[in-house]
């Protein structure tokens, strides 16, 4: 099969993941998109690596893996903690940055 | 002791021993500051005696590498233009810490970070004349700033933290244009023989006069604005109403003197073209600065300010010294530099302690001090006839130096500058009669005069302002060989007597 | 020249007095005055010995230097700080120290009263060391020192009672208008390194035959305006009046015998420049001629006895600055008369002291009247000084004067008949005013006020009067005689002797000027002693008196023209450096501070629009890069 399949699919992933992180206003969804948008460049990576032949793209794969746990970790616990302060997951009601 | 990193490194420890001592014990960390801005003063004129006085090489130099990639040294030395300036630092710091006693009270911040500010400041200003290396001299004239920073917003009075920030925001943004024609120095150098920052090889430096005349204005106007030249003055009288009278005496008796030191240090030595080119113009906004301080301090209404004007008029003198290009001039306006140090520091110091009795520093709230506090308004009264060049005090030889040295070269500009002189005499005696002469209004009665501290605090800058007034002779024989080298390595010659073209 | 290592001494005894009386404080209160006096004694007693070293030796050795270190030295401008004893110095010297001596004396008893006695009296040997070093400097950077260092004295004199506002203020105004002065003298120093390569008497005399006139008229005018602001010559004299704020003494002292006098000593010291520069010596008699009438009206008008004397005293000095511009003829006659005029004018200003000093510090003379019973002794020394000042034979001015009034005449041609009738002139309205003063004072009727018991001064006071009453008598003729003065200080100046043509003889000047005093006491005598002198000045008076009184408009002038638009200057320039310059400058930082409140929208704190416009950004950068690529 083509490899470029892959790349495609994973453009397609990403765009779904950016659309749902622009337009959705529950936290955890927009978190679940911005996973499913590491993970499509995850697929990006993987794909070059295998276009590529060598490792590289594959190693990046596993640092963004790890970095993505480590956010699921923070950006949960934060979620919660806000969730707990305003009764709300709604992205747009935490906006106390804005001027 | 013939070491200036020592010298440096001095200030420094005396700081660890004030951060030390316990924070209750206020007393202690006065002392402690104290006896080390002495001993730094005692070592430094130790030092002033071993200098060779006909040697126009550098002296007592010393080079340690520090950032080897960039070609970055820490390479110190002095002649006789730096060596003065650091005299006067570092007579002026003990002097500004025992006449300031009670000045970080009531600060933003404790008594023992200000005395810390002030160490740390003093082992900067030594740093800065001795520097050698462009780079180094700039992260100094950088750093510089930010204890001045905190001294002014952290321990000032009024409106401390606007006049610190604009201080600071002027400053810095003079020495951005520098830094700029510091990095293009470094690349040209890169193509002609090897990157560096030091001094003497970034002097010998080809470049076309378009690239020079650029280079020259971010040298420049940095120093413009330290020194401060009119039209780049106008944060020199908000800082120093706003900042404690110690300093006022360390920032226009020292920081400003960098601006000064400077223009021949870094701009006659690395473009000697492109100074000929802005002589014109620089002689010009020098002699606008002397008239247009002196008018402007005749106009002021607080005693600070008042002060502060009066020494934008005296660095249009010293910069117009520079840019003579006499050695009359310029040994003139580095005797000045180091004059106007001390007379500057008796004003605002004397004036400091009117301000700090009568809690105001308007100078229309005082009245008849001469008969409430004799000792008192008699230092201002002999301050104030210094800062008016009066012969026989230590101004009047420098000031009559460039006047002198000017007119051989540039008569019209001398002859509108020799007009400060009258005005001179109105900025000081107007004060003068406002606050010590006059009936003793009520609330002046109290007024307590100085104390012993106080005295002994004074004493030796007014004994520097007499002995100098009638005998420069040590110091004009430290600047003569520097200057005569510098106007030498420009290309110029003093005129010579024109007999009236007879 | 002959080197003497005792000069310095004239100087460092008087200055060591002020130094230690400053210092010491309120502990010196009780001996300071002797202190004082004795300091200003023994620089008397130094000069003394100096000239009779000088009589001594011939005539080319009698000028002394002596080099004390050097003061500046940087390229080829190289001064020595170096006195010079010579001829005219010595006259000063002892002029200086002697009347000064006496006012020391005087001033005990005269400032007894004051709790601030000490700090006069350093003030006085601070005089005495600045005037000392002005007439011995051997150049003319070390006059300089000596000449601001006398207006420094003089201005803390006048001030010395400065808790009085206008007091402080008249203190301030002559400081201001000496430095004028000083600005000239400055140019003139600046002028003579840049043409002639050096700032000493001896070195610019040298070189005065190689230097063009130009020049040298440069410096000689320079030199004038420095003169006229220490001597009060027009237009730099409205500070004199206003100068009688200081206590008597002072204005005896400082403000009639010496330091303005020091115009003329600059002239004739200068009397190399002068007489290469005949442009600089014409304006000289022209000052000179000037403030002669200029002050001799003001003195008509006034009814403050002091200001009337300080109004005499101009004039006077109007005198002496015209013959010092007429050239080798008349420059020792411009010191003749210095001389006589220093005893003679000093004696009266100290006679002044004392009749205030019995009048309750009364100055208004329409509130004296018949004092010469109560005050005799004052009355005859100030007698002998008047005397002397109308130039009755064979008192001082006398000789001093004629010798002037001739010399003017024969000046030749228009100029000299022009100069000659100003003086006589002068002369004349002298004698009136100075009538008036005496028969205001001393005759007519009592118009005191009610709480004035005017007694005789104690004799710390009458007998420094006495002493230059004495002076006022014989002085004049012990100058003359035999021509000692003239034939004294011959050697120092360039006479061409060309006996000119004498336009009138000696005999009828000395008429003409006795016939013009006679006029000017005879207007005096009808005009004051025929008639009751109402206690309070009228009002209804000429428009030419009112003038007068009002010191020829000179304040008015100075006002209109200098002051008030030098204050509004001022007032524009505080607020132009606020509004414009600084004004720039806070727009500056306005303009950082409105961009970034504008460009804060876009923090709307929504992150979806942060992630959208993230998006947007990544899209167009790609799209950018893309399309170069392409």
């Amino acid at each position: 099969m083509d490899a470029a399949n892959y790349l495609y699919l994973s453009a397609l992933l990403f765009t779904i993941g950016a659309v749902g992180v622009v337009v959705r206003r529950n936290a955890i969804v927009v978190f679940m998109c911005v996973e499913l948008m590491l993970n499509a460049a995850n697929l990006a990576f993987v794909t070059f690596s295998r276009i590529n032949g060598d490792l590289n793209g594959q190693v990046v794969a596993f640092f963004t893996m790890v970095v993505a746990a480590c956010e699921v970790v923070v950006g949960l616990a934060i979620i919660v903690t806000i969730y707990r302060s305003r009764r709300s997951a709604s992205v747009d009601d935490a906006s106390l940055l804005k001027r | 002791m013939n070491s200036l990193v020592l010298l440096m490194l001095l200030p420094i420890i005396g700081s660890i021993a004030v951060a030390a001592t316990p924070k209750t014990k206020e007393v202690l960390s006065k002392q402690v500051a104290l006896a080390t801005s002495v001993i730094v003063a005692i070592a430094t004129i130790a030092m002033a005696m071993n200098f060779q006085r006909d040697n126009v090489d550098l002296q007592f130099v010393e080079k340690y590498s520090w950032i080897p990639t960039f070609g970055i040294n820490f390479s110190v030395g002095v002649d006789g233009l730096a060596l003065v300036l650091i005299l006067m630092s570092t007579i002026l710091a003990p002097i500004v810490v025992l006449s300031g006693w009670n000045e970080a009270h009531g600060g933003r911040w404790s008594v023992k970070t200000f005395y810390i500010l002030i160490l740390v400041l003093e082992t900067m200003m030594i740093g800065v004349f001795a520097a050698t290396d462009v780079f180094l001299f700039y992260v100094i004239f950088e750093a510089m700033l930010i204890p001045v920073y905190f001294l002014i917003g952290g321990y000032g009075t009024g409106e401390r933290s606007a006049a610190a920030v604009k201080f600071l925001i002027y400053s810095l943004f003079g020495g951005l244009l520098m830094l700029a024609s510091i990095i293009a120095l470094y690349v040209m150098s890169g193509a002609q023989g090897g990157h560096t920052f030091d001094l003497q090889a970034l002097s010998q430096l080809e470049m076309s006069s378009t690239t020079q005349n650029f280079l020259f204005l971010g040298f420049f106007i940095a120093f413009a604005i330290k020194a401060p030249l009119w039209p780049l003055h106008t944060w020199l009288p908000d800082a120093a109403a706003s900042a404690t009278p110690g300093t006022s005496v360390l920032l226009l008796g020292v920081l400003d003197k960098v601006g000064t030191f400077g223009m021949i240090r870094y701009c006659l030595t690395l473009f000697p073209e492109a100074s000929k080119t802005f002589t014109p113009l620089i002689m010009v906004l020098a002699v606008i600065s002397i008239v247009y301080g002196a008018i402007l301090a005749i106009g002021q209404k607080d005693l600070k300010r008042l002060i502060a004007f009066t020494s934008i008029s005296h660095f249009g003198f010293i910069t117009m010294g520079i840019f003579a290009m006499t050695s009359q001039g310029h040994s003139g306006a580095t005797l000045y530099m180091f004059n106007h140090g001390f007379s500057t520091a008796a004003l605002f110091i004397v004036g400091g302690w009117m301000i700090a009795r009568r809690g105001s520093s308007t100078i229309a709230d005082f009245g008849g001090l001469q008969r409430v506090t004799p000792v008192m308004a008699w230092s201002f009264f002999l301050a104030g006839m210094s800062s008016l060049a009066l012969p026989g005090l230590s101004s009047f030889v420098s000031e009559f130096l460039v006047l002198v040295g000017t007119f051989t070269r540039y008569p019209v500009h001398a002859v509108i500058a020799t007009f400060g002189i009258v005005l001179a005499a109105l900025y000081i005696l107007i004060p003068v009669q406002k606050a010590l002469h006059g009936p003793t209004t009520p609330s002046n009665e109290g007024l307590s005069d100085l104390n012993l501290r106080e005295k002994v605090a004074i004493a030796p800058v007014m004994a520097i302002i007499i002995a100098l007034g009638f005998y420069p002779s040590p110091l004009l024989n430290v600047i003569n060989p520097a200057s005569a080298h510098v106007i030498a390595q420009m290309g110029f010659t003093d005129p010579a007597p024109t007999n009236g073209d007879k | 020249m002959t080197t003497s290592n005792s000069l310095v001494y004239l100087i460092a005894l008087p200055l060591l007095g002020a130094t230690i009386l400053l210092l010491a404080g309120r502990r010196a209160d009780k001996w300071g005055h002797i202190l004082g006096t004795l300091m200003s004694a023994s620089s008397f007693a130094v000069g003394l010995y100096q000239l009779s070293l000088m009589l001594g030796r011939s005539t080319e050795e009698r000028p002394v230097g002596q080099k004390l270190f050097e003061w500046i030295s940087v390229g080829s401008f190289k001064v020595d700080a170096g006195l010079l004893l010579d001829q005219l110095s010595i006259c000063f010297v002892l002029l200086i120290t002697g009347v000064g001596t006496l006012i020391h004396i005087y001033s005990i008893s005269y400032m007894s009263h004051d709790k601030d006695r000490r700090r006069f009296f350093a003030y006085l040997n601070l005089f005495i060391a600045a005037m000392l070093l002005l007439v011995l400097g051997d150049s003319y950077l070390n006059l300089y020192v000596g000449w601001e260092g006398v207006g420094l004295a003089s201005y803390l004199l006048i001030g010395f009672w400065n808790q009085k506002p206008a007091y402080a203020t008249a203190s301030k105004k002559a400081f201001v208008m000496n430095r004028v002065g000083d600005m000239g003298l400055s140019f003139a120093i600046m002028i003579a390194f840049a043409t002639v390569g050096t700032v000493s008497f001896a070195g610019i005399k040298e070189q005065v035959d190689q230097t063009s006139t130009g020049a040298l008229t440069a410096i000689g005018i320079m030199l004038l305006v420095a003169a006229a602001g220490k001597s009060a010559q027009f237009p730099l004299q409205a500070w004199l009046g206003d100068a009688m704020a200081g206590p008597t003494p002072v204005s005896a002292l400082i403000h009639a015998a010496t330091m303005v006098t020091a115009g003329v000593y600059l002239i004739t010291r200068s009397n190399f420049i002068f007489d290469a520069a005949p442009t600089a010596q014409l304006l000289v008699v022209i000052v000179g001629a000037i403030t002669l009438l200029f002050g001799a009206l003001i003195g008509t008008a006034k009814d403050d006895i002091k200001k009337a004397l300080a109004a005499s005293t101009m004039s006077q000095i109007g005198y002496m600055t015209l013959a010092a511009g007429l050239g080798p003829v008349g420059y020792a006659f411009a010191i003749m008369h210095l001389l006589t005029h220093g005893f003679f004018k000093a004696g009266m200003f100290l006679g002044a002291g004392s009749v205030m000093h019995g009048m309750n510090d009364q100055v208004n003379m329409r509130k004296y009247g018949a004092l010469r019973k109560f005050m005799p002794i004052t009355f005859v020394t100030f007698g002998l000084g008047y005397l002397a000042i109308l130039g009755v034979p064979p008192f001082a001015g006398f000789y001093s004067k004629d010798m002037i009034i001739e010399t003017a005449f024969n000046a030749g041609g228009i100029k000299g008949i022009l100069l000659g009738s100003i003086t006589l002139l002068g002369a004349g309205i002298t004698a009136f005013y100075m009538t008036r003063v005496m028969i205001l004072t001393f005759t007519g009727t009592k118009r005191w006020d009610e709480d004035a018991h005017p007694h005789e001064s104690p004799w710390l006071m009458w007998l420094p009067m006495a002493i230059l009453a004495i002076g006022s008598v014989s002085s004049g003729f012990l100058l003359s005689r035999g021509d000692a003065l003239v034939n004294w200080l011959h050697p120092l100046f360039d006479h061409h002797e060309e006996h000119e043509h004498h336009l009138l003889e000696p005999i009828v000047v000395s008429g003409l000027a006795l016939t013009m005093v006679a006029i000017g006491v005879a207007i005096a005598f009808f005009k004051y002693s025929r008639q009751e002198v109402a206690a309070i000045a009228p009002e209804n008076v000429s428009v030419l008196t009112k003038i007068a009184r009002q010191d020829l408009m000179q304040d008015r002038f100075n006002e209109a023209v200098f002051m008030r638009p030098g204050q509004q200057l001022t007032q524009v320039l505080v607020k132009t450096d606020e509004a414009v310059i600084d004004g720039t400058v806070r727009g500056v930082g306005q303009l950082a501070m409105t961009s970034s409140s504008l460009l804060r929208g876009v923090q709307s704190g929504f992150v979806r629009s942060y992630a959208a416009l993230i998006f947007v950004g990544a899209a167009l950068l790609i799209a950018g890069i893309w399309v170069v690529v392409q």
